[in-house]
């Protein structure tokens, strides 16, 4: 077995065990903790080398061979999305040290930080739908700790929300596999990709798909399921939550993606239009339920939602794609055109993410150090940080700039992407939605600017805030303490000044990243590079006979949706 | 027998939903638990139910029988794991619902409003 390949979910669940080990002992933790952070991003890119010079890795765990045992799958898109694990994990590490008090850390902040990413690791580079299962698990299991370490009310109230509609989907997850099974008599992605086009129930596979399109819709926080995402999201500190906004709606939209594209591409095809509907309402309900705030992060919570509907529009887009070569294969020059469109639809979605995995956290990350300055993220107590915190103004600018989209920065590319496919697929609509909502990010961006970083603090914040902890029963000792007390405002500082030169980094080097999701697009359009890189040359013979026997058109040459449409074998990938 | 299983599994996701949906912190946790073993029972029906025929290869044969049939022995096994990870998040839940209604002091779901506003 490769053990690269398992490398990245191994080393978090070293140190967070080895963390466990030294329960007793935070410095010990901290050093354990800072050496498997310091390693993750080396990991990663030994692994994103890899899978770039010779394609997909797979591990077979305990060496039996899919698709009768669990593989690890490394390929194009898994490693982009590990790659910003280990970004994130190294950040958050950095970051916790200096932001989070004592009896958070105490409480086991350390090894818990470690479980989930082992959990995110584990998530991405499944190659079997029930083990995808099982880590979500363990994710949720980490981030339902995490979100209540400390226990203040607000924590436990925005967790019960949090908790019971995520395991909600957890349970919709769990049915879809059983009814999955029940049909295909396999757990292997590659080998349901390859076996579900033999089984004729149309019924069914739609069934299963939306089912899985309403559990991973939940975890990602899509329009209608977002609702837990911001009332839990502000309620822990920001060292936790920004790494939930930096990965953990990510790994829904990864799993939808991966999902829909390997196994169900007829269901995304066939429901194109309840995924533009989606994407849509996502962005728009979310940027305007961050209008209506007044605390920095609650906006930025609510702006989640927004972005994730921006990275579910990249898949909506490949939907509409593939719905249009399946019912109109017309002329070769136009297949082209709409399949490249959707190769650089997923490309943007691929983008989006990485650019809202560092720029969301960031700008949690700021919050957290202007809480620590001022003892609130309220606006309306909020003022002055320009004049007296000129750097960490500059670093907020640049990274909400970013968010907003503003040319050259990160933010810019990843939406530019998102509306050059949209705008070769014809979702006129779609592509008008996110343009408007990024004038409206741009606004809320511009809100937190003037409220908290422009005017004038009111005369009367100090008592307002004195008001305000009233009303949370006072400030609670060692959770949030006030300016300077056990906060370390360099280490926090520190991630907060790197993410912003790397939000810049990403817009102005958009070349090489472009190549590299442009690559995980087309890897997802045509799947067959995975399948075969999973399943052996034998074992597909056998079932690509099976297929012919059936009298289903052969199963390579791209896209799968329209060979099943179509009756002539679709013509080679442009690429 | 599938028939009643999958009547069953319907009940159990029906009765679930309702509790949950019931303002009190202890019927959300009996709603999960009802529908954590609703999926179960989903899974252990759509993997077909196979009566008095064992998970084995009979000896000296190299290939599973086609007949007297065979019992799948993947979806129970499936389904412990997933009861094992749903003994893990319901122990979690439950001590969860008891520090949030010593915090709280209630055990209305309408009275949690404040992070919502």
């Amino acid at each position: 077995m490769d053990l690269l390949v398992a490398s990245p979910i191994l080393l978090h669940l070293t140190a967070g065990l080895l963390c466990v080990v030294a329960w007793k002992s935070v410095p010990a933790q901290r050093v354990i903790s800072i050496v498997a952070a310091l390693l993750g991003p080396l990991v990663a890119g030994l692994l994103l080398v890899t899978v770039h010079n010779s394609g997909p890795q797979t591990a077979a765990l305990a060496g039996w061979p899919a698709p009768y045992g669990i593989v690890l799958v490394g390929d194009a898109v898994s490693v982009i999305m590990v790659a910003l694990v280990a970004v994130v994990g190294l950040a958050v590490v950095v970051y916790a040290m200096g932001a989070l008090d004592k009896p958070r850390e105490r409480a086991g902040y350390h090894p818990l930080i470690h479980l989930l990413l082992t959990a995110v690791n584990g998530a991405f580079l499944s190659g079997d739908v029930f083990n995808m299962y099982v880590w979500f698990e363990v994710m949720l299991l980490a981030s339902f700790v995490l979100i209540t370490l400390g226990g203040t009310r607000g924590q436990l109230e925005g967790a019960i929300k949090y908790v019971t509609l995520n395991l909600l989907s957890s349970v919709l997850f769990l049915s879809a596999i059983g009814l999955l099974y029940g049909i295909v008599g396999t757990l292997n992605l590659a080998d349901i990709a390859v076996k579900l086009p033999l089984v004729d129930a149309p019924g069914l596979k739609a069934v299963i798909a939306m089912l899985f399109l309403v559990a991973f819709g939940i975890k990602a926080a899509l329009f209608p399921f977002f609702f837990w995402l911001p009332a839990s999201y502000h309620t822990p500190p920001p060292a936790i939550i920004a790494v939930f906004a930096g990965v953990l709606t990510k790994v829904g939209i990864y799993s939808i993606l991966r999902v829909f594209t390997l196994c169900f591409p007829q269901q995304l095809a066939e429901f194109a239009d309840v995924f533009v509907w989606i994407a849509g309402f996502t962005m728009v309900v979310g940027v305007l339920g961050a209008a209506a705030q007044f605390e920095m992060r609650r906006i930025l919570a609510f702006h989640s939602v927004s972005q994730v509907g921006y990275m579910f529009m990249g898949i909506a887009i490949a939907g509409v794609c593939l719905a249009q070569l399946a019912i109109d294969p017309a002329g070769d020059e136009q297949t082209g055109v709409l399949r490249q469109a959707a190769v650089v639809a997923v490309a943007g979605t691929m983008i989006f993410m990485l650019h809202h995995g560092v720029v969301k956290m960031n700008l949690f990350f700021i919050s957290g150090i202007v809480m620590k300055l001022r003892g609130t993220a309220e606006l309306k107590h909020l003022g002055d940080l320009y004049r007296t915190h000129p750097m960490l103004s500059l670093l907020f600018m640049v990274t909400a700039m970013s968010l907003a989209g503003i040319p050259v920065l990160s933010g810019f590319w990843a939406k530019l992407v998102l509306v050059r496919a949209g705008l070769d697929a014809g979702a006129w609509w779609l592509v008008g939605a996110a343009l408007f909502v990024g004038s409206l990010t741009l606004f809320s961006m511009v809100k937190i600017w003037a409220e908290a970083f422009w005017k004038t603090t009111p005369a009367d914040a100090d008592k307002a805030l004195a008001a305000h902890d009233e009303s949370q029963g006072g400030p609670v000792p060692g959770v949030e303490p006030r300016a300077g007390q056990g906060a370390n405002l360099t280490l926090m500082t520190i991630p907060a000044a790197a993410l912003t030169v790397l939000a810049v980094a990403m817009g102005v080097g958009i070349a090489p990243i472009y190549r590299a999701a442009e690559r995980a697009g087309e890897a997802v359009m045509n799947p067959d590079q995975y399948i075969e890189a999973v399943l052996d040359a034998e074992y597909l013979e056998r079932l690509d006979e099976h297929r012919a026997a059936l009298g289903l058109p052969p199963r390579r040459g791209g896209a799968t949706v329209v060979a099943e449409a179509d009756p002539t074998p679709s013509p080679e990938d442009p690429s | 027998m599938h028939t009643l299983l999958a009547i069953a599994a319907g009940v159990m996701f029906a009765s679930g939903l309702y509790m949950m949906f019931r303002r009190s912190f202890v019927k959300l946790i009996i709603g999960l638990v009802l529908i954590g073993h609703a999926a179960n029972i989903v899974i252990f029906t759509s993997g077909g139910l196979v009566r008095g025929a064992p998970a084995l290869i009979p000896a000296g044969e190299a290939r599973l029988p086609d007949d007297p049939a065979f019992t799948d022995p993947l979806p129970p096994a499936l389904i412990l794991t997933a009861i094992v990870i749903s003994f893990a998040i319901i122990s979690y839940t439950i001590v969860l619902v008891r520090r949030a209604y010593q915090a709280i002091g209630t055990d209305d779901l309408d009275q949690m409003r404040s992070t919502d506003k």
